[in-house]
């Protein structure tokens, strides 16, 4: 059992920023781990990644964005409610080392694991830059976090409500134009980490991803979570989920990303008739 | 001429009494028990048949040497609750190993009468003494001794940890069980189907380690959550039973296709996640009307008689040797049978064929047997151009498991043989770290349940000599 601390909307109206009490989990984390959490005795496991870490009060931070049926009966806890399992940190660490310049590059709510990530890599005495992105302003989030940690921060909205028109490639691109960038580390949706990852290979600079396939237990024995890197099979929550963006077949993991769309989506209809009332206050 | 008058000549009854089992035209849709159990009559019927050996050899086909003449006899006598008592004095899973135990291979191969008869049925009278009182929940709590104030950690809860527990715990040692996955049991509870061995005998079995003051700690991965040294410094002694676990693919083309599941991820979103009663349960499953499962052990048979259930209309093994060769247990392979899943012999998967990212076809290649290799298994080779297409919905690959390194690749001090699996002292279970035990499929590879729980019971042996020699030093 853990228990939601702290809950609020961050972004309107579907992504939440979760504290949770896990005094072991926070002293074990490391950026670029992940939790599984089930809800309640009918409900299924579903990876989270850390988006803030603090040992010293025993929380981690998730930031969750309500796509599905878990996802938005999560969002409808409150604060003082129970989680019924919480397993982790599951994962390999983001590898954290000395490398000059590190571009972190997140679309969506994947910039919120990237905020433990640029404070590792800040304190390694690296300098980061993170470009984040989204469809308009509003649906920006951890901007001011990232403020704090980055040497500098570059916003790309799609239509131009906030800093730089257009997709985060496209401010990468003229980033690694540049030059001197010896580091790309990319969250959020695998059609972006694809873009990204397609964006720096004439380079030649080191990309990393997080990939995120559907997984059921974390540990190792299902299988469930097999992506293909360099044409070799690999298991995304204990070999991975970090991977080299070039060698990564992302038609692959996109399609088993859509394995279950029918299935999720009777789930939530069904539960979203039961559950109307509930939804409208 | 000696009087044989008070020595009654036990009467020769030939063949086992029949087990009683639901219709399979009904049991291939539904997840219920397939055997029902003896009644009491059916029971002592079998009770009679055995000989009461003075020196019975059954005793050693029994990795944990459950006193098989002497509880059958309380059986006989009618009194049941002696029996259980003497199974359960060795026996911690009565309900689950009459179940599951593959006894053709062990204390039922070496019964006397089945040198020319049918041996006597131990595995059903064992789960007919085991069920006598309802389940497990209603057993009473063995008495413990007073505490010895030493502390066990034990990581995996099959029945390899869940015996050891329970022998430490009764000895008076404080326990405490960590499990990675939300729920004890181990292949018990995510692997082994609901038909078979349905999950509130686990449930009532594990309860009982409760009521004896075990700790267990569900969602604790070790490893990640707390490392082997972490826990070195907590507890007295380890013991390590993290099962093989770890699935494997064939490396052929096509496996990536949705609609292709390794036999560990089906089982477990069907048992553990429950997904047969999906979307009542949250987790999915892809049920398909043509299934294929790769392989032929109990994990093949058990995929495959789920993949029935869940609605399949036509189910298939595949299986690269032919049938004396399948590893399977005779009675699994019949019970499969009756129900309606199709066996195909001496062919081997070289290619899934898709469309849309959906698995449509396997390309099977023709196999024959050779000459025997020195492990006494035939060799088998493809037949060339004999390549044949099925069209399939789901495939479920059952090809074995791998050791799981999760908790080993961070804790380096402990010896691993080339496949990664643990090495032991068979005598102690004692690794090459001093105060860690392992025991179970971690260091066998995939095996039998009570096998494991036999590594369970020496380890516990061991840790408590090891600890009382070291509380006299
Ligand atoms: C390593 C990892 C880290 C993640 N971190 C975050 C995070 O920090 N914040 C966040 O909002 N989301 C994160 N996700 C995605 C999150 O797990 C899914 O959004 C969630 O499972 C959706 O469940 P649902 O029932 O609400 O939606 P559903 O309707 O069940 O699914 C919506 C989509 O989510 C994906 N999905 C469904 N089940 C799973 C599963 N068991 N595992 C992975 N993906 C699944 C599928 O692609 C599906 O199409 C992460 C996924 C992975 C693998
Ligand atoms: C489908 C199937 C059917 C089978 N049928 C039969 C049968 O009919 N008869 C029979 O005798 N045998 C059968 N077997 C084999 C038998 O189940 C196993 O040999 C036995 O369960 C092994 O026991 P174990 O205690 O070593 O490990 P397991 O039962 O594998 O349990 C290991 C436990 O450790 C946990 N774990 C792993 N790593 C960690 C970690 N780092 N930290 C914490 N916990 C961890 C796992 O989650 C798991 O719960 C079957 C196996 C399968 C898969
Ligand atoms: S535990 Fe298994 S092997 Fe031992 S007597 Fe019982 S059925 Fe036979
Ligand atoms: S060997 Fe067979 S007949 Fe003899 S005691 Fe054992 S079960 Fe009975
Ligand atoms: S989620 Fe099961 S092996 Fe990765």
């Amino acid at each position: 059992m853990a228990k939601i601390l702290e809950k609020r909307l961050i972004r309107e109206p579907d992504v939440f920023y979760y504290r949770l009490e896990a005094p072991l989990i926070s002293r074990k984390a490391k950026p670029g781990q992940f939790v599984i959490i089930r809800l309640h005795e009918n409900g299924e496991r579903i990876p989270l990644s850390l988006a803030d870490i603090n040992p010293e009060e025993g929380t981690i931070s998730l930031i969750v964005m309500a796509v599905g049926k878990t996802t938005t009966e999560m969002s409808m806890m409150k604060q003082g409610n129970e989680i019924l399992d919480l397993c982790g940190p599951l994962g390999q660490p983001t590898h954290i080392h000395t490398v000059g310049k590190v571009v972190l590059v997140g679309g969506g709510f994947g910039v919120a694991p990237l905020y433990p990530i640029a404070h590792a890599f800040k304190d390694a005495g690296n300098d980061v830059v993170i470009i984040m992105g989204a469809r308009s302003k509003d649906l920006l989030i951890y901007e001011n976090e990232f403020n704090r940690v980055c040497d500098r921060v570059i916003i790309t909205t799609d239509d131009g409500s906030r800093g730089i028109k257009g997709f985060v490639t496209e401010a990468l691109q003229k980033e690694l134009e540049k030059g001197g960038v010896d580091l790309v580390l990319s969250v959020g949706p695998a059609i972006m980490m694809q873009n990204v990852s397609q964006t720096t290979e004439p380079f030649d600079v080191k990309t990393i991803v997080s990939l995120n396939p559907i997984m059921v237990d974390g540990t190792g024995m299902c299988g469930g979570c097999r992506v293909l890197i360099g044409g070799e099979t690999r298991f995304a929550c204990v070999d991975g989920p970090e991977f080299d963006g070039h060698q990564v077949d992302w038609d692959n993991l996109m399609n088993r990303q859509k394995k279950y769309v029918n299935h999720e989506k009777l789930s939530f209809e069904r539960w979203k008739q039961k559950h109307t009332n509930m939804l409208c206050e | 001429m000696k009087t044989e008058k008070n020595k009654k000549k036990p009467k020769i009854i030939p063949r086992k009494t029949p087990m009683p089992e639901q219709d399979p035209s009904q049991r291939k849709d539904n997840f219920e028990e397939v055997a029902l159990g003896y009644s009491l009559e059916m029971a002592l019927q079998e009770a009679e048949r055995c000989l009461q050996c003075k020196d019975p050899k059954c005793v050693d086909g029994c990795p944990v040497n459950v006193p098989i003449p002497q509880f059958i006899k309380a059986i006989h006598d009618g009194d049941i609750q002696k029996a259980i008592e003497l199974i359960q004095d060795k026996n911690l899973l009565p309900a689950v190993c009459g179940r599951v135990c593959p006894q053709e291979d062990q204390c039922e191969k070496n019964c006397l009468l089945g040198k020319k008869h049918e041996p006597v049925s131990i595995g059903r009278l064992e789960r007919f003494a085991a069920d006598w009182q309802g389940t497990a929940c209603q057993l009473t709590t063995p008495e413990l001794p007073s505490s010895t104030g030493k502390r066990v950690a034990i990581v995996g809860s099959g029945p390899a940890g869940l015996t050891c527990a329970y022998d430490l715990a009764k000895l008076g040692h404080e326990v405490t069980i960590y499990e990675a996955l939300h729920e004890a049991g181990g292949v018990l509870f995510y692997g082994i189907p609901e038909f078979r061995l349905p999950k509130d005998i686990v449930t009532c079995e594990i309860a009982l380690l409760r009521r004896m003051g075990v700790e267990i700690v569900t969602n604790a991965v070790i490893g990640k959550l707390i490392s082997l040294d972490e826990l070195m410094q907590d507890f007295d002694a380890c013991f390590i039973a993290t099962g093989a676990g770890v699935p494997t693919f064939p490396g052929i083309e096509g496996e990536h296709l949705n609609g292709i599941y390794s036999a560990n991820e089906f089982l477990t979103r069907t048992n553990l996640m429950r997904a047969y009663n999906s979307p009542e349960f949250d987790t999915p499953v892809i049920t398909g009307k043509r299934v294929a499962v790769i392989g032929g052990g109990n994990v093949a048979l058990d995929s495959v008689r789920v993949a029935l259930r869940l609605g399949a209309e036509k189910a298939m093994i595949l299986y690269r040797r032919s049938e004396t060769e399948m590893p399977a247990r005779e009675e699994e392979i019949d019970h499969a049978r009756q129900e309606g899943v199709r066996f195909e012999f001496l062919i081997n998967p070289v290619r899934l064929i898709g469309s849309n990212g959906w698995v449509e076809k396997i390309e099977c290649i023709r196999m024959e047997l050779g000459e025997c290799d020195e492990s006494g298994r035939k060799s088998v080779c493809e037949i060339a151009g004999t390549q044949f297409q099925i069209p399939v919905d789901v495939v479920i690959m059952a090809l074995g498991t791998e050791a799981n390194q999760l908790l080993l690749k961070s804790s380096g001090d402990i010896a691993l043989n080339k496949r990664g699996y643990i090495v032991i002292d068979e005598a102690t279970g004692r690794t090459s770290r001093k105060w860690v035990y392992a025991g179970g499929d971690i260091v066998t590879g995939s095996a039998t349940v009570i096998s494991a729980m036999g590594a369970g019971r020496t380890a516990a042996k061991a840790i408590h000599n090891d600890l009382l020699e070291f509380m006299k030093e």
